[in-house]
């Protein structure tokens, strides 16, 4: 039977179709315009218009984090492709599978500076896992598959695929499956047997193991594999912002979050260890600190599926590529046969890191203008919502409380920009979590400022019925920042001030911005009242719903790391370092 | 500061070039030299670069390059097992009295005089760089008016050959 002709248009919905996709967030324009007209006329896919084409991005994000699955979107040539880029810099960043298609002008223009032509292919290569620029119809499938294939195997990452608008108008037969040839592009998941034993040697002969957890494991979706471990060598567990989620907090191996603002338990246990389990982390500096104090007494097992992690900041005594989820299954079943139920001998180990746990608990002190405690609404979010929500943070003070105050349980829950820091990803990216979980209760935790960068996607929200909870942590300051010119500019308050509190001139009123937007509002200024918002947000679901809870904005992030110090120097409260009983501060 | 030699057998798509010599640069690697040309299988080119890394493993560049998705193979050449060439074109200032010193040295370095003019002589020589240099240092005084060169071509000594393993796999 002969193929069927297509345009390209056609040919890019229906590859999309059949590699499975089933949303896609975007936003038209004229260099992509003959790609939405038959996309109108998909009974498979949704396409949901943005108000801005980074919250296309972002929700793209939100979409996959919570799910696993690639996440989609869409924009036209020039200005369209780099509102984009944002987004696609930090999906770089967490290894988010994300596909992103951006029309690009005639390829006869292309070089001409033509009308809305940017190139975009030069502008995110640095940003991307990989990217296509294509010219005729007849390539469409093949690399719409191959771009599926390298956004969502291996280390995941962002593929951008910029067609042409004469490919979208051409024509061409349609052949599925197209061929996919990548000949340097072959991830490796198994992981060399030889390592496996060595790795389960270290571990045996550990007296202060750290299984240091990182994104990968939410990733690879091998938080039981994870688990199973844990259990095996009853080491203490500490999962870093990308992680949390993917060991369970009530599991009392668990010690916390380590870095910057890690709790002092987790931060000690790495930094005393002998022996780190490095499991799909990459030794960030906001959780090393100064590299050369970091962990001195500890040797390396580092399991990446991405080889060049792996001795890029820290040398590892073990290297393992593979995929951990294979890793873990193969080294679960080796130490199983090693241990026959025995553990190894850890007890000493613990009692260090339990009595620290004792002497210093996560904790906060109530503001001292009388104005409610942004730690503590945070907390009630997590427990009146339960393990099975998520939540979506933006970027700063409240993105750390919410990690640190907000209880895990399961991987997936917890959804953030990490690497890049990305304020404005909140809200798209709730959005995007609540169409790829419509179930489930879906809040975006956001900061005044944060907010004021993406917040118009509320309008995408309520038109297109996607009922998220905003819950705006508004201290009238951009108060990370604000923090640090407390502690490190003699608290120099250079335009950090936002003027969203209601001692202030409140511009804008967020209230009335949430009914504005279709959205309910509400106002909360008092501790009796921060329940019954919550759970009237929780109710209410024939829209979304924005909390303006009016916090103090004197109240900081700790414990504290300060940037470039060594972990030793963690500060516990402020101007408060921990005391070590055996006298060996460092 | 320690050169090495890498020979990147890649795919021969739009924007390669600007794909390894951004991630150099992004990356803090230094590139020495550079050179790209087609291979004897369609589709697929060599590149062979010199970069001097400063405190940073090699291993981090190869590691980096790999993960391009057109780069299907980085081989560090060794000294040892490598046979490697510069190419130069000299064009030197000459006249009646220095022409005869000047194709002295051409035929002391094995180079070849490829354009005459009253004033002037194009020279072609190739060999290893250090090779190169010494002609060049013996050609100064007479006057270097232009020169172009090759980045460094490398390949490896014996039989094998990176292509036909890479297409065997
Ligand atoms: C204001 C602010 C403060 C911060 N403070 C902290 C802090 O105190 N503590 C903290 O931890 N972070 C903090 N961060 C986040 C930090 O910047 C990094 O994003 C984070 O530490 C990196 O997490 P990770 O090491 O788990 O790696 P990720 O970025 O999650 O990387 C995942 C790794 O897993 C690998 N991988 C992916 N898939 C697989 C697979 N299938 N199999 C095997 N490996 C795989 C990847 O190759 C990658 O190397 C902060 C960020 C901000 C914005
Ligand atoms: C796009 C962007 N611009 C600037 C920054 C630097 N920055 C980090 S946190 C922060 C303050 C965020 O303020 P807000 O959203 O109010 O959150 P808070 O820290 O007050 O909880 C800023 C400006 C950033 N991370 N992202």
């Amino acid at each position: 039977m002969a193929n069927e002709v297509l345009t390209g248009a056609q040919a890019i919905v229906r590859s999309l179709e059949l590699l499975g996709v089933t949303d896609i967030f975007g936003l038209p324009g004229g260099a992509i315009l003959p790609t939405y007209d038959p996309l109108m006329d998909s009974t498979k896919i949704r396409h949901i218009l943005v108000r801005h084409e980074q919250g296309a991005g972002h929700a793209a994000e939100g979409y996959a984090s919570a799910s696993g699955k690639l996440g989609v979107c869409i924009a036209t040539s020039g200005p369209g492709a780099t509102n984009l880029v944002t987004a696609i810099a930090d999906a770089h960043m967490d290894s988010v599978p994300l596909l992103a298609i951006t029309g690009q002008v005639n390829s006869t223009s292309i070089g001409t500076d033509a009308f809305q032509e940017a190139d975009i292919v030069g502008i995110t290569m640095p940003i991307t896992k990989h990217s296509f620029l294509v010219t005729k119809a007849e390539d469409i499938p093949g690399v719409l598959a191959s771009a599926v294939l390298i956004a969502t195997t291996g280390r995941p990452g962002p593929v951008l695929v910029d067609i042409a608008k004469d490919a979208q108008n051409g024509k061409a037969e349609f052949v599925w499956p197209p061929r996919v040839d990548l000949p340097g592009y072959k991830p490796v998941t198994k992981p060399h047997g030889k390592q496996i034993q060595a790795a389960a040697q270290l571990i045996k002969e550990a007296k202060r193991p750290v299984l240091y957890v990182g994104g990968g494991i939410v990733r690879s979706r091998a938080n039981l594999e994870l688990l199973e471990l844990a259990k095996i060598i009853g080491a203490p567990v500490v999962t870093t912002l990308m992680a949390r989620g993917a060991f369970p907090d009530s599991d009392p191996q668990n010690l916390g979050m380590p870095g910057m603002h890690g709790t002092v338990p987790a931060v000690t246990a790495l930094q005393r260890s002998d022996l780190l389990i490095t499991l799909g982390a990459r030794f960030d500096d906001r959780v090393t600190g100064q590299v050369k104090t970091f962990a001195v007494g500890a040797k390396v097992i580092h399991v990446d599926i991405d080889p060049a992690e792996i001795g890029k900041i820290r040398f590892a005594d073990v290297p393992i590529v593979g995929d951990l989820k294979e890793v873990l299954t193969e080294l679960n079943a080796e130490l199983a046969n090693d241990l026959k139920g025995t553990k190894p001998d850890i007890a000493e180990w613990w009692g260090f890191l339990n009595d620290l746990r004792t002497r210093y608990p996560l904790g906060y002190t109530e503001p001292e203008d009388g104005k409610l405690s942004p730690q503590f609404v945070i907390s009630r979010i997590g427990e009146l919502s339960g393990p099975e929500a998520i939540f979506a943070a933006g970027v700063g003070q409240h993105q750390m409380w919410s990690a640190q105050f907000i209880k895990y349980e399961r991987p997936n829950s917890w959804l953030n920009s990490g690497g890049a820091g990305t304020m404005g990803y909140s809200v798209p990216a709730a959005m995007g979590a609540k169409v790829a979980q419509p179930e489930r209760l879906v809040w975006a935790i956001d900061g005044d400022g944060c907010f004021q960068m993406t917040n118009q996607e509320l309008a995408t929200c309520t038109i297109n019925n996607i009922p998220i909870k905003v819950a705006i942590i508004n201290n009238s300051s951009l108060g990370m920042v604000r923090q640090w010119q407390t502690l490190f500019y003699n608290s120099r308050y250079s335009n950090t001030d936002l003027n969203t509190g209601t001692d202030t001139m409140m511009v804008p009123d967020f209230v009335k911005l949430a009914e504005a937007y279709g959205c309910l509002g509400i106002r909360v200024e008092k501790e009796e009242e921060v329940d019954a918002a919550i759970k009237l947000a929780m109710e209410t679901n024939d829209r979304p719903v924005v909390i303006d809870f009016i916090v103090g904005r004197d109240a900081m992030v700790w414990p504290m790391v300060p940037a470039g110090l060594s972990n030793d120097a963690v500060q516990f409260a402020r101007d408060e370092r921990p005391v070590w009983e055996d006298g060996e501060e460092e | 500061m320690s050169q090495h030699v890498l020979s990147l057998l890649v795919e021969d798509r739009p924007g390669l070039l600007t794909r390894v010599a951004g991630l150099f640069a992004r990356r803090g690697f230094n590139i020495e030299s550079l050179a790209v040309g087609t291979t004897e299988v369609e589709g697929l080119s060599r590149i062979t670069v010199v970069v001097s890394v400063d405190g940073l493993p090699l291993e981090q560049v190869t590691k980096q390059l790999n993960k391009l998705i057109n780069v299907i193979k980085v081989v560090e050449l060794e000294p040892e097992t490598t046979v490697e060439r510069d190419h130069m074109l000299i064009k030197v200032k000459t006249d009646a009295a220095t022409r005869s010193q000047v194709l002295e040295a051409v035929t002391l370095f094995r180079a070849r005089v490829i354009d005459v003019a009253s004033d002037a002589l194009i020279i072609e020589v190739t060999g290893e760089t250090a090779k190169c240099q010494a002609f060049i240092k013996v050609l100064e005084p007479f006057g270097i008016k232009e020169l172009v060169q090759s980045g460094v071509l490398a390949i490896g000594r014996g039989s094998k050959s990176i292509t036909e393993k890479v297409l065997k796999q």
